[in-house]
């Protein structure tokens, strides 16, 4: 086995130890092509921040506007205590209960992230719902195509008024605003997605006796899922953008809120810290999603059906 | 539609197609084509490109419905698509988020042939077209000329009695396409079907065909219908396959002088 390494690993003839060294070989071919992407990503960080501590170091960064990284980051409790107020800030309850620093910053950003979850679903599922129906019936794509071209340009900003009106304040609208700047745009990339399948797999499935519904759910579908996985990352950043800025209205406690309580109470080192979170938690998404979108298009060849993985 | 012609696989009765009939970009692809293919025969449209031989296929595939006239397929009349008229692609067409054994099978799958039964066809399917290696594979594993093979390996699964082929070797390198050519008469042999094979290309006409239906430039008539009576295995540079070459040269030629200029107007009036 031991010689097997410089081989390919499709080289290997024989059968019972082919599996293991070749898994191992792209477990390690994975790490070791992963390594230099972190080294420079590292680098990267390093000399940005180098350069605003320099710059606080030769006193051109004033720290109480710019405080550098190491102020920001450097006191973790003290950052912590603007996190998950809404709780602890109540009348009647003692300031220093409720969770702990750490779990405060979780608390919060856990809320966040859910409401950024609860929108992209939201939205994925009923944009892919409305672009499939505008795509099979004709009178739904003369009826509704129109007015979602016509929304699909308006900033998610402009919405905000809106979700108050009719959600007031707390999750809902927040949740609401996230769904309506990703809806229309991912109802118009759903149709184009679905115009841009290969007509001749939809022969194929035609020839061979396949009903609508099984070219929809058998050839269109499977067809779609990579180009849709794309646009659900593009969007991904979209919906974290406006989170923010529906969170800044009136939620209990969120990302967004803790900003905009730190531009209300003057407080740049809370504002960094928050966007460095922000920064952090928006890459993992990233790189989940990029990992799905990874094994959605190297399909693996053993599923029972193909529809698995959406 | 009566029964007219039992005898013939395919039957098309002054078959005529126009493209958006009715609106201003309205172009006429097919007219008057009379053409019956005999069960087994191979029979190849020969013609210019866009004189509408591909949209004769498409038509008896069922997939586009036609202006005027009829075809019928084994004495019934074509009104959809079906397995046993299976047509093949110039691009192999196969899915790429299944293995190449679950492409193969893929028209059984959706009538609900179960999983074994349907890795028991891939593999005999897949032996006879040479990919047995291939069964686990994925499509973009193999080479151009293999995902051929495997697409037409998928039609055969399907156990069809009219194998419908729009240049399918046309994006491929010539030694590949003569080693194709012979897998697909090995196939024609085994099975017994009748090929319609789309070609703008006179050798592949010559080296395959039984007869070889001449199309004139657009509107696509058929100007001539030629038998090929040359013994198989064929050698193409035999005096009678150059004979044949030089005389459908010849039909050929005035015809692609015709689409050329009509193509030349077009360009000059825009």
């Amino acid at each position: 086995m031991g010689t097997t390494a410089t081989a390919s690993p499709r080289a290997g003839r024989t059968n019972a130890p082919k599996h293991a060294p070749s898994r191992m070989f792209r477990l390690w071919a994975a790490i070791l092509g992963a390594l230099p992407k972190l080294f420079w990503t590292c680098l990267s960080i390093a000399f940005f921040a180098g350069i605003w501590e320099f710059l606080w170091y030769i006193g051109w960064a004033d720290p109480r506007l710019l405080p550098p990284p190491h102020i920001f980051l450097g006191n973790f409790a003290e950052q912590a205590q603007f996190f998950n107020t809404a709780e602890r800030w109540t009348i009647g309850v003692d300031a220093s209960a409720g969770p702990s620093p750490t779990m405060a910053v979780l608390l919060t950003i856990m809320a966040t992230i859910l409401r950024v979850l609860a929108g992209l679903l939201l939205a994925t599922v009923a944009s892919l719902m409305l672009g499939i129906a505008i795509r099979y019936w004709a009178p739904v794509e003369k009826l509704v195509l129109p007015t979602v071209t016509l929304l699909a340009p308006v900033s998610p900003v402009a919405w905000l008024p809106v979700a108050i009106f009719l959600f007031g304040i707390g999750n809902k609208p927040a949740v609401f605003m996230v769904f309506v700047a990703l809806f229309f745009t991912m109802v118009l990339a759903t149709i184009s997605q679905i115009d841009s399948v290969n007509r001749n797999y939809i022969n194929v499935g035609r020839i061979m006796g396949a009903t609508r519904r099984q070219i929809f759910l058998r050839v269109i579908l499977p067809a779609i899922l990579p180009g849709l996985l794309v646009v659900l990352r593009l969007n991904l950043f979209g919906a974290w953008m406006v989170v923010l800025i529906a969170e800044a209205t009136g939620v209990g406690y969120g990302l967004g809120q803790v900003i905009m309580m730190a531009r209300n109470t003057f407080n740049p080192g809370l504002v960094f810290f928050t966007i460095v979170i922000i920064g952090v938690i928006g890459s993992v998404f990233d790189f989940t999603l990029r990992a799905v979108q990874a094994r959605v298009l190297y399909w693996v060849p053993k599923g029972q059906a193909s529809m698995g993985g959406g | 539609m009566g029964i007219a012609m039992t005898s013939s696989a395919v039957s098309c009765r002054d078959v005529g197609k126009t493209w958006a009939a009715g609106s201003p970009r309205a172009h006429e692809a097919l007219r008057g084509v009379d053409l019956d293919v005999a069960p087994g025969e191979f029979v190849c449209l020969l013609g210019p490109s866009g004189c509408g031989k591909s949209t004769l296929l498409y038509l008896i595939a069922g997939l586009e419905k036609l202006t005027s006239g009829a075809i019928l397929a084994h004495g019934q009349t074509v009104n959809g698509p079906a397995p046993e008229r299976s047509l093949i692609f110039q691009e192999a067409a196969l899915l790429p988020w299944l293995s190449v054994w679950q492409n193969v099978t893929f028209g059984l799958s959706l009538h609900g042939v179960s999983t074994e039964e349907r890795r028991q066809v891939a593999r005999e399917v897949l032996a006879r077209a040479g990919l047995s290696e291939a069964f686990d594979k994925r499509p973009d594993e193999l080479s151009g000329g293999m995902r051929q093979r495997v697409s037409v390996a998928r039609a055969m699964a399907m156990r069809p009695r009219v194998l419908l082929m729009d240049e399918p070797f046309a994006a491929l390198d010539v030694q590949t396409r003569a080693k194709m050519q012979g897998f697909l008469l090995d196939v024609w042999h085994a099975t017994g079907a009748s090929v319609m094979f789309v070609t703008h290309h006179i050798d592949e006409a010559v080296a395959l065909a039984d007869r070889v239906a001449v199309f004139t430039a657009r509107p696509g008539r058929i100007k001539a219908v030629i038998d090929v009576d040359l013994p198989r295995p064929r050698d193409v540079e035999a005096p009678e396959a150059m004979a044949l070459r030089r005389e459908l040269t010849g039909l050929l030629r005035d015809e692609v002088d015709r689409a050329f200029a009509e193509q030349e107007a077009l360009t000059s009036a825009n």
